[in-house]
């Protein structure tokens, strides 16, 4: 028998691979056959927390947002919810209301890219290209209300920084209306193209007594049928009046098998969840103040005054996010500063994703969990002792040939090929 | 200068050293249809060999220095490094820590800085123009 041992970089994030940290898979495969992997992460550790113990608290605001450039308000709320809770801030409701809506305007782009990510992986980057054109609107959206495209800067403690003006609620409401109108394409393209259900159905898969054991969060439990969201279980925010059920593969009315597939149907029934509840807000927000202390230094002073520990957790579009803090009276800096980002939860749960599939599978459930990979991971083989590099470009070419092996087979089989898939199949093959 | 003097086409090799994925997301939208600079033949390629321009994105973390370092003795001459990023810049928000080295240009020679927190996809076009500019010079035995 001849046994493969290989190294595989992802870049995934920061502090706790919440993203694009440079990370260390090594697999062991049989054939094509994965038998095991180890994972090494740490590349990108920047020593987040450990900054943050220096710096006065607004500065550790700002830092918590480059925990994460797609996260970018997850941190943060989770941080300020955490402060709140230790100094006892109150926040005003419509100040609750302007964070949840940002919070679900990213979490429409964080799954709008993770598809095209996805696609991508599997070889279809005119599925990639349609994604990415769609998911600008929802960027066109965020930089008129917040100002940035990334790193919103939106919760301070005590509220938020910037109110959403009537003018910009026509603009939030065509942004909706663009998105329910296409939400059917996305639907076809995703969910009923033959392809992409080929290269998904019972791929990856995680059951949920394993999701349960170890402990997974976010769409990649959920995809598992476990009813689990931050939003539902332990209300925060104004969540708790919105009615927010978490989503799995059996509101889209198929049994749950804990695979790629199911986790694609989650992030997009949660996408148009996201656009029913950002819609209610705007119905039912209140006018009134933004923040509770205006003034920056007033604020300063109050939190060093403040002494005690808080919690803060948010779902983000990875799943829970927990911010624990502990002040200190007289200390302007935070005393601990912990931070468990989702994809901290969801790493190990890649061991029994990755079991008894194949090398082509690798870039599609490594992406699966939302890690967002990025172009600098590669493969490395070691053959009967001889070293092999393998890029990232070997392994796409790998699932793209998967990908044009099983189109064949589907074509011949079915009619349940839409139109875009040949097209999908020639430009996969062409890069 | 031009885009219409592009001489040949440009591929780019993406680093991230320990960046947050904010600069990282605003590169691949740099890619994708609303901006679109792979109509200019500008695209992203897997490895360093393959490339002409490196894109570093984020501060210089420790296990990553040694790695940058490697990955810009791989790109082959002539070579032109863009940094991305206030962080990849100065380091950023990103100081006073054991595992941060410092910015990139302490570790591999930039020759583009695009400042931002993350730039915007037109700013990380005009760096990446910056660069063309810089490689068409060497390529024609001119002083940079």
């Amino acid at each position: 028998m001849r046994e493969l041992e290989k190294t595989f970089q992802v870049p995934i994030g920061p502090v706790h691979p919440a993203l694009k940290e440079p990370i260390r898979f090594t697999f062991q495969v049989e054939g094509e056959r994965i038998v095991g992997v180890d994972i090494k992460p740490g590349f990108a550790h920047r020593g987040i927390e450990f900054m943050g113990t220096k710096r006065n608290l607004i500065q550790v605001l700002y830092l918590s947002e480059r925990i994460c450039g797609i996260c970018s308000i997850s941190h943060p709320i989770a941080l300020t919810q955490a402060v709140e809770n230790a100094a006892g801030i109150e926040v005003p409701p419509r100040a609750q209301y302007i964070r949840v809506i940002v919070s679900e305007l990213e979490r429409i782009h964080s799954h709008l890219l993770w598809a095209g990510v996805a696609a991508h992986e599997l070889g279809f980057d005119t599925l990639l290209h349609l994604t990415w054109k769609v998911r600008e609107k929802v960027m066109d959206i965020l930089e008129e209300i917040t100002g940035n495209r990334v790193d919103y800067a939106i919760p301070i403690f005590g509220g938020v920084r910037r109110d959403i003006t009537p003018e910009q609620y026509p603009q939030v409401q065509d942004m909706l209306r663009y998105y329910r109108g296409l939400f059917e394409e996305l639907a076809e393209r995703f969910l009923r193209d033959a392809s992409v259900e080929a290269r998904t159905r019972d791929v990856g898969v995680l059951t949920p007594e394993e999701a349960e054991a170890l402990s997974a969060v976010g769409p990649t439990a959920r995809a598992s049928g476990l009813r689990k969201d931050v939003r539902q279980d332990w209300p925060y925010l104004v969540y708790g009046d919105l009615g927010i059920k978490a989503i799995t593969p059996e509101d889209y009315g198929t049994e749950t098998r804990g695979d790629v597939y199911d986790r694609v149907i989650v992030r997009l029934l949660e996408v148009a969840q996201s656009m029913d509840i950002i819609e209610r807000c705007l119905e039912d927000m209140p006018a009134g103040e933004i923040t509770s202390i205006p003034k920056v230094p007033a604020l300063l002073a109050q939190l060093k005054k403040a002494e005690g520990e808080g919690i803060g957790r948010h779902e983000a579009p990875r799943g829970e996010v927990i911010h624990y803090i502990r002040l200190e009276a007289g200390k302007e800096e935070p005393v601990v500063w912990k931070v468990k980002a989702p994809t901290y939860s969801n790493l190990m749960s890649w061991v029994p994703m990755f079991r008894d599939q194949e090398i082509a599978d690798i870039p599609i459930i490594a992406a699966s969990i939302d890690p967002c990979m990025c172009c600098m991971d590669r493969v490395h083989l070691v053959r009967a002792g001889r070293d092999e590099l393998v890029w990232k470009e070997k392994l796409l070419a790998l699932s793209r040939e998967k990908t044009k092996r099983i189109q064949s087979r589907v074509t011949a089989s079915g009619p349940r090929v839409t139109a875009l898939s040949p097209r999908s199949a020639d430009h996969g093959g062409e890069a | 200068m031009k885009l219409t003097s592009f001489k040949r086409a440009l591929w780019v090799f993406h680093v991230s050293t320990g960046s947050c994925n904010g600069c990282d997301i605003e590169i691949v939208a740099a890619l994708t249809p609303r901006y679109d600079v792979e109509r200019f033949g500008i695209r992203l390629v897997g490895t360093p060999r393959h490339a002409d321009v490196l894109l570093v994105t984020g501060t210089v973390t420790r296990p990553m220095a040694e790695r940058l370092r490697r990955i810009y003795e791989q790109t082959p001459d002539p070579k032109a490094v863009v940094v991305v990023g206030g962080c990849g810049a100065t380091s950023g928000v990103f100081y006073e820590s054991y595992n941060v080295l410092g910015p990139v240009d302490e570790i591999v020679p930039v020759d583009v800085y695009v400042p931002g927190c993350p730039p915007r996809p037109e700013a990380i076009i005009d760096g990446v123009v910056k660069a063309v500019a810089k490689l068409e010079k060497l390529a024609a035995g001119e002083p940079v």
